[in-house]
């Protein structure tokens, strides 16, 4: 069954197109993977599919189990079931690690949001009573982002480059938590620019400059990245993109 | 007189405190009705002497020598009726190798026209610690103006904590001004946490000298204003020893037509010295609302989420 449906998704931002005529296709159950370099317009796919009020698509169509929501404002999605961890989550003073992962659990069952710690290695003891505040480490902040939205139980969950900051003794960790999320019904759309995470996925789609260049299985999509994708000049200079001149130069955008 | 007293206590305890402190005789306490005294109690170690005046009380409060008071000091003043004055003078000396926590709530439950004016001067010795925390509840009206000043000097290798927060009922017009000096290894650490509406008024200054070598200073503000409140902090950090340090750190949230503004000044006149700061100003930051609103609050739900762990 497609849980989320885009159509021909255009964004522009500043006088710039960020995403250009973007349509993907998501399956329930299913964790689907976005690979894509930097700057390729990752989190602002993201940004658009929770309904971020700065990313207002200029035209495109955003499916939920059938139904059109692309008018719908950030809130009536996440209570639909939609909810994002953020790249680089925001920090909140005064506010601790128990309530904030609280702040999204419909369900408050007992332990769970002990269960979300142990799933990204924190020790409840030590973190429920932290603030998330400026006294986290990057890794810290991103692992309780992560805890948060494995507590709220979301239908569809976007996870924004969950590995970037964290370290290589927590990457199982939350690559477990990432299949313990599908096993429970979740469905996963998981943003990374790294082709070993992408693989854990069902199905890959390939970002670049605003479009999904190549669709398929993370295998396949992986091996097009490594040959393709990273010795592509528009890799290593993003800003040729708004030139137009990336498809006289390698013509890897199909 | 008994009937004042059992009001006092209601506001007291309306305004977040316990009322409990003082049926305990280990912890000492001072209840002020305008310019009456009507509840006191003292511990060993503290002296504390009130002296009613025409307008308020006049207090002398000395910690002596050797002394660690273990239970914070508690202190209630107030005014029950809609008008009145209350002056409150304290000096307090803390003298060396000793400490004292104080905790002092102002209640003005129903003021319309409260004038609450609060003049410190305060000596703290060497190898000491004072710390003053003092929380407000000013009623609906709006019909409050507090103007607490201070004046303090910090010996050497002792500690100054003080810790202002009015978050319940409005503020009216409030105008605090503090001024510290640091000696040598000392430290100061001064919060003051304020939500203001409608047309409230609110005025800061807290400044801090660090004189001493190796001396410590933190300046931190918190206020929001909605509605046609206004603010203003001046927080000012002077380093001017060997190796002192000190940070400014001021937020202001608006909302509505508030308005807000933050002047800090830094001054260092040692080259071993530093001190930085920083200061925000603006509506509450779009990604922490968003961030809550993709969990599924509302968004004003979501700004008292922010603003509320901000001011606590
Ligand atoms: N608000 C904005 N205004 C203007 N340009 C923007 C805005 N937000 C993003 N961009 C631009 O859009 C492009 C895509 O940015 P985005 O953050 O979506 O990339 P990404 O794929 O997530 O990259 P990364 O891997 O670095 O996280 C970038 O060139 C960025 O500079
Ligand atoms: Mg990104």
């Amino acid at each position: 069954m497609e849980l989320l449906r885009v159509e021909k998704l255009s964004l522009n931002l500043e006088g710039r197109q960020i995403l250009k005529d973007l349509s993907l296709s998501v399956k329930s159950g299913t964790i689907h993977s976005i690979l894509g370099p930097n700057a390729a317009g990752k989190s602002s796919l993201a940004y658009v599919l929770i309904g971020c009020c700065d990313y207002n698509p200029q035209c495109g169509k955003i499916y939920f189990l059938g139904k059109d929501i692309t008018g719908y404002p950030i809130q009536k999605r996440a209570k639909i079931g939609i909810t994002l961890a953020w790249q680089e989550p925001a920090r909140f003073e005064g506010l601790n690690v128990k309530d904030y992962i609280s702040v999204g659990m419909r369900e408050k069952k007992p332990g769970l949001i002990e269960e979300s710690l142990y799933h990204v290695l924190l020790e409840p003891k030590e973190y429920l009573d932290r603030g998330v505040d400026k006294t986290l480490s990057g890794g810290e902040r991103k692992r309780i982002e992560l805890a948060a939205v494995f507590a709220m139980r979301p239908r569809l969950v976007i996870l924004d480059e969950p590995d970037s900051g964290i370290d290589i003794l927590a990457l199982d960790n939350i690559v477990n938590m990432i299949k313990e999320l599908r096993r429970q019904g979740t469905t996963v759309l998981l943003i990374t620019h790294r082709e070993e995470v992408a693989e854990i996925a069902d199905k890959t789609s390939l970002m670049c400059s605003g479009f999904i260049v190549k669709e398929g299985t993370p295998e396949e999509v992986g091996k097009y990245f490594k040959e393709k994708c990273i010795p592509c000049p528009t890799h290593l200079y993003p800003e040729e993109k708004d030139k137009g001149k990336i498809k006289e130069k390698n013509d890897t955008r199909l | 007189m008994i009937q004042d007293y059992k009001y006092m206590l209601d506001a007291y305890a309306e305004a977040g405190g316990s009322p409990e402190a003082f049926k305990n005789s280990k912890v000492a306490h001072l209840v002020v009705h305008r310019n009456k005294v009507i509840g006191e109690h003292l511990v060993e170690g503290l002296d504390l002497k009130p002296r009613e005046t025409a307008s308020g009380v006049d207090i002398h409060l000395i910690v002596r020598k050797g002394a660690i008071i273990k239970y914070p000091v508690h202190l209630c003043f107030g005014v029950l009726p809609k008008e009145g004055i209350q002056e409150i003078n304290i000096r307090a000396r803390v003298e060396d190798d000793s400490g004292v926590k104080l905790l002092a709530h102002c209640v003005f439950p129903n003021a319309v026209r409260v004038v609450h004016k609060m003049n410190a001067d305060i000596e703290i010795g060497n190898n000491s610690y004072y710390e003053y925390n003092e929380v407000h509840f000013h009623g609906f009206e709006g019909g409050v103006e507090v103007i607490p000043k201070a004046k303090i000097r910090v010996g050497n290798n002792s500690r100054l904590v003080t810790n202002f927060s009015l978050l319940k009922g409005r503020v009216g017009y409030f105008d605090l001004d503090y001024d510290s000096e640091i000696l040598n290894n000392s430290s100061l650490e001064m919060t003051v946490k304020i939500y203001g509406y409608s047309d409230d008024r609110i005025k800061i200054k807290e400044a801090g000298r660090l004189i001493g070598k190796s001396s410590r200073g933190l300046i931190k503000s918190r206020v929001v204003v909605k509605d046609n409140a206004q603010s203003e902090i001046i927080n000012e950090l002077v380093a001017s020893a060997e190796n002192a340090r000190g940070h400014v750190d001021c937020i202001e949230v608006i909302q509505g037509n508030a308005k807000a503004r933050a002047i800090p000044i830094v001054n260092v006149t040692h080259e071993l010295a530093k001190v930085t700061h920083e200061a925000a100003i603006g509506r509450v930051s779009k990604k922490q609302i968003e961030t809550l609103m993709a969990r599924g609050l509302e968004e004003e739900k979501a700004i008292d989420l922010v603003v509320s762990g901000m001011l606590k």
